[in-house]
């Protein structure tokens, strides 16, 4: 599958938080998005991950047979990101569940979800409330959300906040299988997390 | 657009002039004299001013709601600009057609307010103002704000025909044109009520006051952009 | 086709059972709501008294008290999403329509379990408050529910992007509502009055449509209010 970001401007309150970007990632890229605190990092994986919607411009996801919106490749999508939480008053394992039923897609979770669980450490965890968790374990926990369905494009944004170096590692993994799997998108200003990338993007204001 | 301003200007001139000084008489006898309706008198007159100001505010609600959903459409804030504009008009013209209402209403009726359907409808689309004027100030980001109160509208303008079918039912009606009005001929414009010279003068009364809409939703939307772009500088 | 149809179907169920789930847990909702229609059954019960109010205003209280009771309580599915960031979530895992619709359907439930309640403690708190028409009583309630969940709920969704929620409600629900109560209030005089089930038709009718109108308009709608 490959995407295709063509002119996408964003603009808040009339000012252009960035504009005309145009950028082509097949399969086998990864890209890495840099920029100071409110170039629009954030703003951008959330456009390419469907859940806002650029002033102009189009994002596209185009593979063989058909050229898509990311409203209808909803389910080859993961996010990883601050501004998206899960439910407090519900354990991690429910979490899961109740998100992968709502999803709809009717590939089984069971062994997915213990394998990731396993592999961030959260397995003993799995039947506590997420409101007991620290930060950190949050983090880990939007990692097995984001990667459960397999998702062909993955999108970190600052994917190792709160984490600490056991968790980098996972991280690390994570990312590497992705790269073989399908397209990365990693926004940071970690130059370690950087150099994962073979694609650069810089966001420098407008 | 000079004819719009000039036409307006003109046309309103003529209808407070005529509206005022034509002379009622029992019997008419020429073009310049209205029939006098006994129990109405003088106050035959409010007819020229109030029932236009309604029928602005109404024009003004529908164009708002277009503009919203071209901005809907379009995602072009311009369009939420004229939008509101026109919004801020039809609230004016929405609160004049209440007052010389209910003070017609206190001399012709016996109380400022009565519930009559067209009162309740009147009343209702001040409401709907209002809470379109509380949902924009409730939110900061314009994009948000445009796409909000634009839904809110059309969801506003949706209700319409649920009132145009409930209120005759639900209400007595005091205005010409209610369900058990008497004479049981349409409102007061359409029936035979009416003497021709005073339906002329009427419609020349609407076409003024639309014609004046118009122009005040120009200037009201040229001076909004200009506050945009100096606030940009 | 019939698959994307499926899939949404089982989407919107699933969410309706995340949300009731989330409810029994919180009880942010119900709690405001069965808080909120004690006190004001109490109240009206405290000003009336021995009086013997009239059909028409008891219908009005039982009204009124059923509008601001969803006030307090049907914003709740949308806004708690909001604060909480969890909305982002939802938006990646759920077409727009799974959302309106997983939301619309537990705000039914909620709004029914509500004027079931409310029912029930009129019944028993006001002597005067006898349904001569059952059946009359029974769907009125029940297609009032329909059409006060379904303004309740694209209102809820408009005010959870706003500043000051909790007063801006019932300010914008009002307007929208206004057809919708004076059918219902007219309808529901009509049962404590005996009338026959026939007689109450074109209230059916307006509601029905008003249910159908309002939900239709909203699906269209949701996505201009739901996505930033």
């Amino acid at each position: 599958m490959k995407l295709v970001l063509s002119n996408i401007t964003k603009e808040f309150n009339r000012r252009p938080i960035f504009r005309d970007i145009s950028l082509e990632l097949d399969g086998a890229d990864s890209l890495v998005i840099t920029g100071k605190n409110g170039a629009g990092k954030s703003t951008l994986v959330k456009i390419i991950s469907g859940v806002l919607s650029p002033t102009r411009g189009t994002v596209e996801y185009r593979d063989e047979q058909a050229v898509l919106t990311p409203d209808e490749v909803r389910g080859k999508i993961g996010l990883v990101s601050p501004y998206l939480q899960l439910y407090d008053e519900f354990s991690a394992m429910e979490n899961l569940l109740y998100l992968s039923r709502i999803r709809a897609n009717s590939m089984p979770i069971e062994e997915e979800s213990e394998r990731l669980l396993r592999q961030f450490s959260l397995w003993e965890k799995r039947h506590d409330y997420v409101r007991t968790f620290s930060s950190g374990m949050k983090q880990r926990l939007k990692f097995v959300f984001a990667l459960l369905h397999r998702p062909h494009v993955l999108l970190l944004d600052e994917p190792t906040s709160n984490l600490d170096s056991e968790g980098i590692k996972v991280v690390q993994q994570v990312v590497e299988q992705q790269k073989r799997h399908g397209i990365l998108i990693v926004a940071t200003n970690v130059e370690s997390e950087a150099v994962w990338c073979n694609k650069r993007l810089h966001l420098g204001g407008v | 657009m000079t004819f719009v301003k000039y036409g307006s200007l003109v046309l309103i001139t003529i209808v407070i002039i005529a509206g005022l000084s034509i002379p009622l008489s029992m019997s008419p006898k020429s073009w310049l004299e209205f029939p006098l309706i006994p129990g109405l008198e003088d106050k035959a007159r409010n007819i020229f001013f109030h029932v236009p100001t309604a029928w602005t505010a109404v024009m003004a609600f529908l164009t708002s709601t277009y503009f919203g959903i071209r901005y809907l459409r379009s995602k072009n804030l311009d369009f939420d600009l004229q939008s509101v504009s026109a919004a801020g008009l039809g609230f004016l013209f929405c609160v004049l057609a209440t007052v010389t209402g209910a003070l017609w209403a206190r001399f012709n009726w016996g109380s400022f307010w009565n519930w009559d359907p067209r009162q309740t409808s009147i009343f209702i689309l001040l409401l709907i103002y209002g809470a379109y004027f509380a949902l924009r100030s409730a939110v900061e980001s314009e994009e948000k704000r445009a796409s909000l109160s634009a839904v809110y509208s059309i969801l506003a303008g949706l209700t319409v025909p649920f009132f145009i079918f409930i209120m005759p039912r639900m209400m007595a009606g005091l205005h010409p044109g209610a369900q058990d009005d008497p004479s049981g001929k349409g409102p007061l414009f359409e029936g035979s009520m009416m003497a021709p010279n005073m339906r002329i003068l009427f419609y020349v009364s609407l076409l003024g006051f639309t014609l004046l809409f118009i122009w005040l939703l120009q200037l009201r939307i040229r001076t909004a952009r200009l506050e945009h772009l100096s606030q940009q500088r | 086709m019939s698959a994307l149809v499926s899939s949404s179907l089982r989407g919107t169920y699933a969410l309706l059972l995340k949300d009731a789930q989330s409810e029994l847990r919180t009880r942010y909702a119900v709690n405001a709501l069965m808080m909120f229609v004690i006190t004001a059954a109490v109240i009206v019960q405290l000003a009336i008294r021995d009086e013997q109010p009239s059909a028409s205003v008891l219908s009005g209280l039982f009204w009124v008290v059923i509008f601001f009771a969803a006030m307090s309580g049907l914003s709740r599915t949308f806004v708690s999403e909001e604060e909480r960031g969890t909305s982002m979530t939802l938006q990646l895992v759920a077409s727009s329509s799974v959302v309106y619709f997983g939301k619309l359907c537990f705000n039914i439930v909620l709004t029914l379990v509500m004027n079931a309640a409310i029912t029930v403690l009129y019944t028993v708190i006001f002597p005067g408050f006898t349904v001569q028409t059952t059946s009359t009583f029974l769907l009125t309630v029940f297609l009032g529910s329909l059409g006060l969940a379904s303004a309740s709920t694209i209102l809820a969704a408009i005010i959870a992007k706003a500043n000051t929620k909790g007063t801006l409600y019932p300010v914008l629900a009002f307007p929208i509502l206004i057809p919708l109560l004076m059918t219902t209030m007219r309808a529901t005089t009509r049962a404590l009055e005996g009338e026959p089930f026939g007689d109450a038709g074109g209230e059916y009718q307006v509601l029905v449509s008003y249910f159908m109108v309002i939900t239709a308009g909203s699906y269209l709608l949701f996505d201009y209010v739901w996505k930033d």
